[in-house]
């Protein structure tokens, strides 16, 4: 326990927002809690653990003694968090406009991913489909401080984080439409999403896929700045993933590679509590995620993804230390998915009360409620952002639905970088080409 | 028709992790000319790719200051720095994902597996994320990025350091795969693959690192570079079509040279590029021949030999004047013993016999080993 608090102390010097911490409290926590009023506390799965007597929403998961200890640190912190919220609200912590950006951004994320739900039960969309609702407070947060330059590696879950990096609903929802209009021509899919003009690295479908791919984004920032002398080049990356893929070897290779060269990277771990079926408690050892940044030497952070607010303070501070090229930082964001795992998950394993506790947390309602509080939206405002983004949907949809399907003629391009590339050609024979770009100066 | 052999043809030896060194065998003559051992022309090539654009990076175990496992870097860190030559944990889903996405990103890694048997930790990096990629994003994310290291059986390293890979990425597209044999093939395809737009696996021979080929001026020049996708024929003949690549083109060479002592002229194809396959030539040359051998160490099942001779009955079937033959590694995961070893792989005897038969003449029974 105190070599943790130690370890955590340690990292958090470089990483201070600002300078009363005390010894035992781990790196990083917003200096005030913005939504003070919010009915149920930030506890999630921390809360779970430190309950020694088991509640019927934790009753399943079984948990050794020993882990007690380490959760208590937490539980102190967000103890202390809470007491220190009630103190600066006279002075709100965005302006007008930021918290507009933020509401339409997240309202975005939710009216686009609902209206995928009904566009796949209509069968307009098909295989799996992975809906982001609950979960908006973490893209937003972060991903709203990027520049057009920075990258963002994402999960199967990929479609808001598309629309928070700037790609076009349209062009997300034909892609989910299988179009030819859509962002990857209908070649991607749902699990699928890229935009090189976003710097959007992805969608990938495989747990911890994405992680290393990410890291080598970040690597080539930092080689561009050292190695190619583009000085202006501070470029950084976000690496988004869940609580499963915690578990997963590449993620703990890649916070070492990044944590040793110190890359400009920032990693996102969306912990909404269950990866598919498996509660996070039951499948891992010590479920605080963050604590894994210490021991790579980066700060670790944990902080209420399902508030904005926070969120976007943490990545404020993450992704400027990135900029800077001090390094990586691991955020664990405690939030929660309003949906199943994907539209064909029954979704039968999660305590309705549980459900029901995090649906009352809702980050855009909370968010909503801090702006009328503090004066910066009038509820006008806010159901005119509503009233854009339904309008802006819905038109996605019809342009999706009216755009053409891929021609029989795409089916074959794309296999390499040259598009006529190699394979079978239209006359149905393999074809052997020798495209320009092979070559060689020698005659054979 | 797995080889099943009797004849030591690979020199014994030690199996050790680290450098071979065997001895220098030259297949053909080149009085006076040039010669270079096929690891200076991977060194070489490397070199002056690097040297020609700062984007290539080397990356992978022991590049750096231990010079390569097998030294194939060497001397590439003092001149390039730690920076472009990257020495990685021992962590290879990471560090090939990691070099996959400097590649989405702008760069040209060439990572490099210390065997190809590694690559196994990372396969999902090479089909998932490089090979796949450029179709998902509709041409958006190009992913120029080589994947070397030395594939298919050393000598004495048991199952999981001996298996061949070229079947296995030549059947994935969005790859290209290259296998070189000798010192030209080497620099030539090995600077094509660092310039081409696309991942590469490039198939090295461990067993060949140290041998020395006759190079000519042309191969050593730094603008040289060779086709990817062509074959090369690297012997002329009339009866039998031989198709190997990687080390088993110089087993088919010298089968070749005592076929010609029995009157048996046999045209030798090194394929160089195993995915995109230069099927043109293999049927010019059965359609000549008439006759098909081919020659791999990899597993018999769904392997190269088995997409040649699916070429050759869809092209060239009427050509045939003989079933064709396939000479492959045993179907068993590679025995450990010195002489079972020996049989699992083919041999030059295995390649003769073949070409016999595909021409009706008689040949001896195996003797059992």
């Amino acid at each position: 326990m105190a070599a943790t608090a130690f370890s955590a102390s340690k990292f958090t010097q470089s990483f201070s927002l600002n300078s009363t911490r005390s010894v035992d409290r781990p790196p990083l926590f917003p200096a005030s809690h913005p939504l003070k009023t919010t009915p149920s506390s930030f506890l999630g799965s921390t809360r779970k653990l430190s309950l020694s007597s088991p509640s019927s929403s934790t009753s399943r998961h079984r948990r050794r003694p020993c882990r007690s200890p380490a959760v208590v640190a937490v539980s102190e912190v967000v103890k202390e968090k809470k007491s220190k919220s009630n103190v600066s609200l006279s002075n709100p912590l965005i302006t007008k406009e930021e918290g507009l950006e933020l509401y339409e951004d997240m309202v975005l994320g939710r009216s686009f991913e609902d209206m995928c739900a009904q566009m796949y039960y209509r069968g307009k969309m098909f295989g799996f489909v992975h809906l982001y609702n609950g979960q908006e407070a973490v893209s937003t947060g972060f991903i709203k401080f990027l520049k057009q330059e920075d990258c963002v590696v994402s999960t199967y879950r990929d479609h808001v984080h598309a629309l928070s990096k700037g790609v076009p609903a349209r062009a997300v929802m034909s892609e989910l439409f299988g179009k030819t209009t859509g962002c990857c021509r209908g070649q991607g899919g749902s699990m699928h999403m890229f935009s090189k003009e976003h710097n959007l690295l992805g969608g990938f479908a495989f747990i911890g896929e994405g992680i290393p791919v990410a890291t080598g984004a970040a690597f080539t920032s930092k080689y561009r700045r050292e190695v190619l002398k583009e000085a202006d080049c501070d470029h950084v990356t976000l690496a988004f993933f869940g609580d499963g893929t915690c578990n997963n070897g590449q993620f703990f290779e890649c916070l070492n590679m990044a944590a040793l060269w110190k890359l400009p990277i920032v990693f996102v771990v969306e912990n909404n509590l269950w990866a598919i079926g498996m509660s996070h408690l039951r499948a891992t050892s010590d479920p605080q995620i963050w604590k894994k940044g210490p021991a790579f030497g980066m700060p670790g952070v944990h902080v209420d993804g399902m508030d904005v607010l926070k969120v976007r303070e943490v990545a404020k501070e993450a992704i400027g230390r990135a900029r800077r090229g001090e390094g990586p930082t691991l955020v664990e964001c405690e939030t929660y998915r309003f949906r199943g795992h994907s539209l064909a998950d029954p979704d039968e394993l999660r305590d309705p009360a549980e459900k029901a506790r995090y649906a009352s947390r809702d980050p855009i309602s909370a968010l909503k409620k801090y702006m009328f509080e503090n004066n910066l939206a009038s509820e006008a405002e806010l159901k005119a952002i509503d009233k854009k983004i339904d309008e802006l949907v819905e038109d996605a949809v019809e342009f999706a639905d009216e755009s053409p399907l891929p021609a029989r003629s795409q089916l074959l391009e794309n296999v390499f970088a040259d598009p006529r590339g190699f394979g079978i050609g239209p006359d149905g024979r393999y074809r052997c080409e020798d495209p320009k770009f092979t070559e060689g100066t020698a005659q054979v | 028709m797995s080889a099943i052999l009797r004849k030591i043809i690979a020199p014994g030896g030690i199996p050790a992790w680290g450098i071979r060194v065997i001895a220098s065998r030259t297949y053909s003559s080149s009085a006076g000319g040039k010669e270079m051992t096929v690891r200076d022309a991977l060194n070489s090539a490397l070199d002056e790719e690097m040297s020609a654009d700062p984007s290539v990076l080397l990356m992978g175990e022991e590049v750096g200051e231990y010079q390569g496992a097998y030294k194939v870097s060497k001397g590439l860190l003092d001149k390039y720095g730690p920076k472009r030559v990257i020495d990685t944990p021992i962590t290879e889903a990471g560090f090939t994902g990691m070099a996959v996405g400097a590649a989405y990103h702008g760069l040209r890694p060439v990572v490099e597996f210390m065997t190809f048997n590694f690559s196994m930790q990372a396969i999902d990096h090479i089909i998932n994320s490089a090979a796949k990629s450029n179709y998902m994003s509709s041409g958006q994310i190009s992913v120029p990025i080589v994947f070397r290291g030395p594939n298919g059986a050393a000598a004495g390293v048991g199952a999981q350091h001996s298996q061949c890979y070229a079947a296995w990425y030549a059947s994935c597209p969005g790859l290209k795969v290259l296998a070189p044999y000798n010192s030209e093939d080497a620099r030539g395809l090995l600077k094509a693959a660092i310039r081409d737009p696309d991942p590469v696996v490039f198939l090295e021979n461990e067993l060949l690192y140290g041998e020395s080929f006759p190079i000519s001026a042309e191969a050593l020049d730094s603008s040289f570079c060779l086709p990817i996708g062509k074959a090369k024929i690297e012997r002329e003949g009339k009866d039998v079509t031989i198709v190997a690549f990687s080390k088993m083109v110089g087993y088919a060479l010298k089968a070749a040279e005592i076929l010609a002592k029995e009157g048996v002229s046999a045209e030798v194809i090194n394929l160089r590029s195993i995915r995109p396959l230069d099927r043109a030539t293999i049927n010019t040359s059965v359609r000549k021949t008439n006759r098909l051998v081919t020659v791999e160490e990899g597993f018999p099942q769904h392997g190269v030999g088995a997409e040649i001779c699916a070429s050759i009955v869809e092209e060239s079937f009427e050509y045939l004047d003989a079933p064709v033959e396939r000479i492959t590694g045993a179907d068993v995961p590679m025995p450990y013993a010195a002489n079972l070893e020996r049989m699992a792989v083919p041999q030059v005897d295995d390649i003769v016999r073949a070409a016999k038969r595909t021409c009706y003449r008689s040949v001896p029974v195996a003797v059992n080993a």
